[in-house]
C-alpha cells in the first residue's frame, strides 16, 4: 500500500465508535461508497460520503479480526481500472496503491474488470481474506489483504470456457467459507453456478444438482446456471440457501443437492439473500417480479422472510412504499447486523437505502437519492 | 526526447503533469513503458495486465488517436508530445 490518500472533509468528521459498539453501515454505490453510522438503538443515522467520488463499489467489507479495524473497499474508475482500498481509521483516509494489487498473472490472458466480493476468512485464521472478480476468479490473500494471488485450481478449471457472462457480466459475487473446515469453500459465478473445493481451492466440483437454468435448453445441466446469491449461518454451515435467476432453493448437504422452496414468495426470481445472524431458520429476499422487468412484483416493495427455513415465506412492508415502487434491489444490497434484535437492511438501484431495527417488522427510510446502490454491509464497532 | 502529458486524474500516480522521457522510443508501447518504468501507478491505469491499452482510455500521438494509428505499436519521433486523456464516455 504505497500511499494513502486524505478523504474528504465530511469523512474526517467520521463519527468515532462508541465503547459499547456503534452500527456501521457500509452502501456502495455506482458513483462511490457511504459510511453510514447509528448507535445500537440505529434510530438516526450519519451519513458520510462519498468516498471515491465517481468510482462505483460493488464490494465492501469490515475485517475486525487480529487487532484490525479494517474497511475494504473494492472500486472501479470507468476508465483507469479497478483496485482494492482499505482505510483504518474509518474513511478518514483510504489506501491508494500503485499498481492493481488484484492482478491476474501474466500469461493468464485476462485482465480484471471489477471486484465483486470481498471475504474475510476464517476467525481462526485472521490474515486469510478473499476476494471474488469478474472475469470469474477467486483471490486469496495471506496478509491481511497487503498482497493477492490467483486461486489457481478454479482458474485453471475445465469449464472455464464454457461459462457465460450474465446481465452484470461473468462475475464471481459469493464466496460462502466452512467455519469448521477451512479446506472447504463454496463459490458461486453468474453464470457459471455453483462450484465447491473440499481440499482448500486445488480441486472444485460444480454443485448445481437440482438448480434450474431457464436460460438453457437442458434446463438441469451440470452447470452454466445464474446463480444470485447463496447464504448460510455459521452455526449450520452444510445447510445453505440460494435465490438463482429463477429459483429459490435449499441444500441440506453443502450443495450436492438442491430442492425448491418457493413456498409462498410472489416470484422466485431476485437477486439479494441475507441470512440471519442469529437465527437458522430465517433467510431474508427480495423478490423481482421478472428478469424481464426487474422491479418488485405489483410495485410493492415487500421483503419476504422465512423462520422454518423455506418452508414457507412471508412479507415485510410496514414502513415501505406499497404502491408506485418500481424498485430493484441488486444480490449484495440487503444486509443484517449482529445485534439483538437484529437490524436489517437494504438498498435500492433508485438510490433508497431503508432499515430496520427489530429483524423487518418495521423499515424506515434512511437515505433517499444516493446514487444507484451496489452492496450494503454491516459491522458492529466497538472501540 | 519525447514528452508525456499525464491526465490530472492520474497526477497521484506521477512526479508531474509534464514527464519528459529522454530514453529513445519508437513506438507509443516503448513510450508508455518508459514512463511506466517512473510512474508505474500511471501505466498501471492506462494497460491493463495483459498490457492492453483500456477501453476508455485514449493516447494520441500530437493531435493523433494512437487507436486509429497502430494502437501500441504507432510510431513516436523524437520531439513528439504524447497526451493521455479518459475518453468522453463514462458512466
Amino acid at each position: 500500500m504505497a500511499a494513502r490518500a486524505t478523504a474528504s472533509a465530511a469523512a474526517a468528521a467520521a463519527v468515532r465508535p462508541a465503547p459499547d459498539g456503534d452500527v456501521l453501515v457500509l452502501v456502495g454505490t455506482t458513483k462511490g461508497a457511504f459510511l453510514l453510522w447509528s448507535d445500537a438503538e440505529r434510530r438516526s443515522w450519519r451519513v458520510d460520503g462519498p468516498h471515491f467520488k465517481g468510482h462505483s463499489v460493488y464490494s465492501l467489507a469490515y475485517d475486525g479480526r487480529g487487532g484490525r479495524q479494517r474497511i475494504f473497499a473494492g472500486t472501479r474508475s470507468f476508465h483507469w481500472g479497478s483496485v482494492l482500498r482499505t482505510s483504518d481509521d474509518f474513511g478518514r483516509s483510504w489506501s491508494a496503491p500503485d499498481r492493481q494489487n488484484v492482478r491476474f498473472p501474466e500469461g493468464a490472458g485476462l485482465a480484471l474488470t471489477q471486484i465483486w466480493q470481498i471475504a474475510p476468512g476464517p476467525a481462526s485464521t485472521p490474515d486469510v481474506l478473499y476476494c471474488g472478480v469478474e472475469p470469474a476468479a477467486l483471490f486469496e490473500s495471506r496478509d491481511a489483504g497487503e498482497t493477492w494471488s490467483v486461486v489457481q485450481g478454479l482458474l485453471d478449471h475445465e469449464h472455464r470456457t464454457r461459462w457465460q457472462p450474465g446481465g452484470g457480466g461473468l462475475g464471481l459475487h459469493t464466496i460462502v467459507l466452512d467455519p469448521t473446515d477451512p479446506r472447504r469453500m463454496l463459490i458461486a459465478i453468474s453464470s457459471g453456478g455453483v462450484y465447491r473445493t473440499d481440499d482448500g481451492g486445488k480441486s472444485w466440483r460444480a454443485r448445481n444438482a437440482g438448480v434450474r437454468a431457464e436460460f438453457m435448453p437442458n434446463k438441469y445441466p451440470e452447470f452454466g446456471q445464474c446463480v444470485h446469491k447463496v447464504v448460510h449461518h455459521p452455526a449450520r454451515p452444510g445447510r445453505l440457501f440460494l435465490q438463482n435467476h429463477w429459483g429459490l432453493y435449499r441444500s441440506d448437504d453443502w450443495g450436492d443437492t438442491w430442492h425448491d422452496v418457493a413456498n409462498g414468495v410472489p416470484s422466485d426470481f431476485g437477486f439479494a439473500m441475507q441470512m440471519h445472524p442469529h437465527d437458522p431458520d430465517t433467510v431474508y429476499i427480495v423478490p423481482i417480479e421478472s428478469d424481464e422487468f426487474r422491479c418488485v412484483p405489483e410495485a410493492k416493495l415487500r421483503v419476504y422472510r422465512t423462520r422454518d427455513a423455506g418452508a414457507s415465506w412471508h412479507p415485510l412492508a410496514d414502513g415501505l412504499p406499497q404502491h408506485d415502487a418500481y424498485e430493484t434491489v441488486l444480490r449484495d444490497a440487503l444486509a443484517a447486523d449482529a445485534l439483538e434484535p437484529a437490524g436489517v437492511y437494504f438498498g435500492t438501484r433508485s438510490g433508497k437505502l431503508y432499515a430496520s431495527a427489530d429483524e423487518g417488522e418495521r423499515w424506515s427510510e434512511v437515505a433517499n437519492g444516493l446514487p444507484s446502490i451496489t452492496c450494503v454491509k454491516t459491522a458492529v464497532v466497538r472501540s | 526526447m519525447i514528452t508525456v502529458e499525464v491526465p490530472g486524474a492520474l497526477e497521484a500516480y506521477a512526479s508531474a503533469r509534464t514527464i519528459v522521457l529522454d530514453a529513445p522510443c519508437a513506438t507509443v508501447g516503448e513510450a508508455l513503458h518508459a514512463l511506466g518504468a517512473r510512474c508505474p501507478g500511471v501505466l498501471d491505469r492506462v494497460l491493463d495486465e495483459r498490457g492492453t491499452l483500456r477501453p476508455h482510455v485514449n493516447v494520441f500521438v500530437g493531435e493523433e488517436n494512437a487507436r486509429f494509428g497502430g494502437g501500441l505499436g504507432a510510431a513516436v519521433r523524437d520531439g513528439c508530445t504524447i497526451t493521455i486523456l479518459p475518453a468522453v464516455s463514462g458512466g
